[in-house]
């Protein structure tokens, strides 16, 4: 693989900057929460600030060879080094997650959820901010697991401290899962190393000599990584922690979780798992394409029980991520980049869902489907706002999501050579079947909240008396500008990436390329 | 008749020759030894008001004594061997050296400002924490049976002392009493270990064991029975399950610091003893030992970790967890006897008692902090701790995110060069082990979690958010364990290094 080693100081850069910030928030006194908001905005503009020049120096020509890659020296005793990278398959995640932090800035400048305390809560975003920057950019397993460990503490703080009823069982679910799925992920990593020869850990040194593993050491080594990744992604049947960490989490966590960290889990099978294991990855892609349908259905039939709009949205997660793991498990150019698209869609639509859950949650103080009624009425912004996002998550044409769907379903119609295509295409019925229930759900939940008459235990709510006796919201509120600054990028991104797609396809696809070369010879 | 058996004994005994003897590579002892006597003279002339100069005096002496550690580090001798090989000064010894020196300060630190509270006998208190400290000196230096044993004496029973100071409080007699025994009890087991191995090699000296056990073509019984008796002395020593039944309650009834300095200084003293003995004398009995210890390791995370889930009390807690982390220790030695495998074991084993040391006195640190003001050792007085005292709740999720191993934490490093060891042996059996630590990392965080849980997400017990006066001695025990718990995560090369270079002269294959 070319590397380009150009401007290589800008990933280090954007992706060490939040820390700056947390260096100068934890200057700041306590109680000065205007300063406290003001450094956070600041250093969150600021990075997304190199992430597009980052983006201005991409060689769009060149988006299938590692870009800006620097090397230091980390560990030499055990031969990992700082090495890191920005490709095709990379970039959109990483400026992702910039644009999503520094959107969730400026949702929480006026949201701090309860106890307060945004010294500690901006603290731990830009904290959150490197882990996932930092993954995105690692091109070493040890660099990759510290940065994807990185993670878990500030999110744990943040859906414990800051959650909901129940968050201390949620944010503790949530840790266990992650770190058991981490430390049999490490335990694949060192395998690897050895089975390599124990030269390096550098990805794209494992990516060459992997492949002359022998077959059912593959196997194994996958199996550790599998369920690293898939506890993350998360899948069926690893996926329990999602729904109550996303329903316990502030909303700023539920966004971010399912932006981001969801992501974490793909992205390591598109960039470690499958291109280093070619042999153990058509072995497993059966079972993982499997799992993915299960999953589909599972999580859609989940989304048409649950009465708390949260936990629907939460549940309708594990459904789309099931679509981005049939992509992957097709290993063909053609699925991954869906899937590829599918983790970005899925971030901004997912994304905005929650916002908007968060806002509802604020407004009525409850998420409960059957109390809430007549939103367009109500509050007519904000429901057109739900429309267009339901709309964009069950897949219309025309919006991002469909770009996701639609070519991983299609591209189970012909799987890689080698795997079962019958199979495949069972997977693919079943998919698009579940395309089905997706819309159902989406429709039916848009139906109970957004059309008909206010609930009348709000409907006077305007007027200021309701049910709802917390003296601080004398009357409902539509869309406010924090809202609106957050949210409009987010909705030009889902309607721009809906009319074109090629925007985002022409830059994954020459990196996914790169990725299954091990699978032509 | 008598003059007669003199002559002829005198005449059989070798003539008596002067011992060359190395100043430099023994001046920290020396440093140590004259300043424990300094503190021990200056508290009889001190009166009462001006007592508080002794903790300054041992802290002095502890820092004192790191500087012949350093230009020992630095010469271009490398090996100073004296008493035909019993003592010697090698990179391991030395890092463990500076490692106990440095341990011993942040304990003396974590003392001072207690033990001026609780009306303790302070002279001898600082004079027997040296001795103690010594003891550990001279046991990374120990190369022979008895140079082993009188080193293990000497950081013992000072210990036993330290851990029933607090006189009139029976948890406290309880401590002493236990630790005592059990000790007592694991020097007999290893001294009739030792008896049975001189009796086999007819020489204390350890390179001489290492050698009969080859020269004479396998192992005998004898041999077999003399290396498991030592090692379970040991596994007594660092409280490895089932042998650990004295530490949780010697480490509740000791007064804090004491607390700390058994559950770093001195299970690393027994560490390095093992290790020694394993790598110099025993390697060709690693047939025996290497299964004794996958054992002992798989039961001793396990065991630590189960039991830690369901305590109440922090000092309990962190006690269970100190043998669960002994198990983490032990796992890299189990594989350590294979062809290729040992300097990488070693190399684990010394960077996850560098890393645990500063970590675990660090979360001491908090622990004493916090305690100044509830006066409780209820997991629950940390209620809220983040929320009243923002920066002594964050030091301890530092502190317990890296005994929990979560990077980029110290504590990763240590686990993951115990993994890297263990999954470069490449046996199943080495696979198992390193399975079996994986879950426990995951069961750990089950009570670390509940620790940072209490910290940030719970109130203040009965609402008393005063906030807490931290004297400046702990705050510098604070701020050393912290920046080195830091440190070592982001940038484990420098643990790494120190671990490389602690090569055993005279080791198997080093």
């Amino acid at each position: 693989m070319e590397m380009l080693r150009d401007a290589n100081w800008v990933l280090s850069v954007g992706t060490f900057l939040p820390l700056a910030g947390v260096v100068l928030l934890l200057g700041v006194p306590k109680a000065n929460e205007q300063m406290i908001k003001m450094v956070a905005l600041l250093t969150s503009i600021a990075t997304l600030a190199v992430g597009i020049f980052t983006l201005t120096k991409f060689d769009f020509d060149k988006a299938g060879s590692m870009q800006f890659v620097a090397e230091h020296e980390w560990i030499p005793l055990i031969k990992s080094s700082y090495l890191i990278g920005l490709d095709g398959i990379s970039l959109p995640l990483y400026i992702l997650s910039m644009v999503i932090t520094l959107l969730v800035v400026i949702y929480s400048l006026n949201h701090v959820p309860d106890p307060g305390n945004p010294k500690a809560f901006f603290i731990l975003m830009l904290v959150l901010q490197t882990g996932m920057a930092g993954t995105f950019i690692a091109q070493d397993l040890i660099l990759f697991f510290v940065f994807f460990e990185l993670v878990l503490l500030p999110m744990y703080f943040m859906i414990g401290v800051w959650g909901g009823e129940n968050r201390q069982y949620a944010s503790l679910k949530f840790f266990l899962y992650t770190m058991f799925g981490s430390a049999l992920m490490l335990v694949a990593f060192l395998a690897l190393f050895f089975k390599t020869g124990a030269e390096s850990f550098s990805i794209p040194f494992l990516i060459e000599n992997g492949g002359a593993i022998a077959r059912n050491v593959q196997i194994w080594i996958f199996a550790g990584m599998f369920i690293g990744f898939a506890v993350k992604v998360p899948m069926f049947p690893f996926h329990t922690w999602l729904p109550d960490a996303h329903t316990q989490a502030p909303t700023q966590g539920s966004v971010i979780l399912a932006a981001i960290l969801l992501k974490l889990g793909t992205y390591g099978f598109v960039r470690i798992a499958i291109p280093i294991l070619p042999e153990a990855a058509k072995a497993w892609a059966p079972y993982i394409g499997g799992l993915a349908v299960v999953g589909i259905i599972y999580g859609s039939l989940g989304c048409l029980a649950q009465t708390d709009m949260k936990r629907l949205i939460a549940f309708s997660s594990v459904a789309h991520m099931g679509f981005v793991m049939l992509g992957i498990s097709t290993l063909t150019s053609f699925g991954m980049t869906a899937a590829m698209f599918g983790m970005v869609a899925h971030g901004l639509i997912t994304g905005m869902l929650f916002f908007i859950a968060g806002s509802i949650k604020e407004r009525y103080h409850t998420l409960e489907i059957k109390r809430l009624g007549g939103l367009l009425k109500q509050l007519p912004h904000l429901g057109w706002i739900l429309g267009l996002c339901s709309m964009a998550s069950l897949g219309l044409p025309g919006l991002a999501g469909f770009w996701g769907e639609f070519p991983a379903i299609l591209s189970a119609y012909s799987p890689a050579p080698g795997l079962n295509e019958t199979l495949f295409r069972v997977y693919m019925v079943i998919a698009a079947i579940g395309t089905v229930f997706a819309a159902a759900y989406l429709l039916w939940l848009y139906q109970r909240v957004a059309f008909g008459e206010p609930k009348p235990e709000f409907a006077g709510a305007a007027h200021g008396h309701g049910d709802h006796s917390h003296g601080d919201d004398h009357a409902l509120e539509d869309v406010n500008k924090y809202e609106w600054i957050s949210w409009t990028p987010l909705l030009i991104a889902i309607i721009v990436f809906g009319l074109m797609p090629n925007l985002l396809f022409k830059i994954i696809d020459p990196a996914v390329q790169g990725v299954l070369t091990g699978f032509k010879g | 008749m008598l003059t007669t058996v003199l002559t002829a004994l005198s005449n059989a005994a070798t003539p008596w020759v002067n011992p060359t003897v190395d100043f430099h590579a023994l001046a920290p002892e020396m440093v140590l030894a004259a300043g424990l006597c300094v503190v021990l003279l200056a508290d009889l002339f001190l009166d009462e008001s001006r007592k508080w100069v002794l903790s300054s005096l041992a802290g002095f002496s502890l820092l004192v004594a790191i500087l012949p550690v350093l230009t020992l580090g630095l010469s271009d001798v490398n090996v100073r061997s004296m008493f035909d090989g019993r003592y010697v000064v090698d990179n391991f010894s030395i890092v463990m050296k500076a490692m106990f020196l440095i341990a011993g300060y942040v304990v003396v630190l974590l003392s001072s400002s207690h033990v001026e509270e609780g009306e303790y006998w302070r002279g001898e208190y600082y004079f027997l924490l040296l001795s103690s400290i010594l003891g550990m000196v001279m046991m990374a230096s120990a190369r022979d049976l008895v140079s082993i044993f009188v080193a293990l004496e000497f950081l013992s029973i000072p210990a036993y002392m330290l851990a029933a100071w607090r006189k009139r409080d029976i948890k406290s007699n309880e401590a002493g009493i236990k630790y005592f025994l059990l000790g007592v009890f694991a020097s007999a087991v290893m001294l009739y270990g030792m008896s049975l191995l001189y009796g086999a090699a007819n020489s204390t000296l350890l390179i001489d064991l290492g050698k009969s056990i080859t020269v004479n073509g396998g192992l005998s019984a004898l041999h077999a029975l003399g290396v498991v008796f030592v090692v379970v002395g040991f596994a007594f020593k660092v409280s490895a399950v089932p042998f650990h039944t004295w530490a949780p309650d010697t480490y509740e009834g000791a007064p804090s610091p004491i607390t700390a300095f058994l559950s770093v200084a001195s299970k690393a003293a027994g560490f390095i003893a093992l290790v020694t003995l394993l790598f110099v004398a025993f390697p060709e009995a690693s047939s025996v030992w290497q299964p004794f210890i996958w054992v002992l390791s798989a039961l001793t995370m396990t065991v630590g970790n189960v039991v830690a889930l369901r305590q109440t009390n922090v000092v309990r807690m962190i006690a269970y967890s100190s043998v669960s982390q002994g198990g983490f220790v032990l796992m890299p030695l189990a594989v350590a006897g294979m062809a290729g495998v040992g300097d990488s074991a070693l190399r684990a084993v010394v960077v996850y008692l560098l890393i645990y040391a500063a970590t675990n006195l660090g979360m001491f640190a908090v622990i004493i902090a916090v305690s100044r003001k509830t006066r409780s050792g209820a997991v629950s007085s940390f209620g809220g701790l983040f929320s009243y005292a923002p920066g002594l709740g964050a030091l301890a999720t530092i502190f317990l995110a890296s005994l929990a191993g979560i990077p980029p934490l110290g504590g990763w490093i240590g686990k993951f060069a115990a993994f890297q060891t263990l999954i470069s042996a490449g046996t199943g059996w080495a696979y198992g082990l390193a399975l079996i630590g994986a879950v426990n990392s995951v069961i750990a965080f089950g009570y670390y979690g509940n620790m940072m849980r209490e910290i940030w997400m719970k109130p203040a017990p009965h609402g008393d958010v005063t906030p807490i006066r931290t004297p400046g001695s702990l705050a510098l025990a604070l701020g050393i364990t912290g920046v080195a718990t830091l440190v070592l995560g982001v940038l484990p090369g420098i643990a790494m290094h120190f671990g490389d270079i602690a090569r055993i002269t005279g080791a198997f294959g080093g």
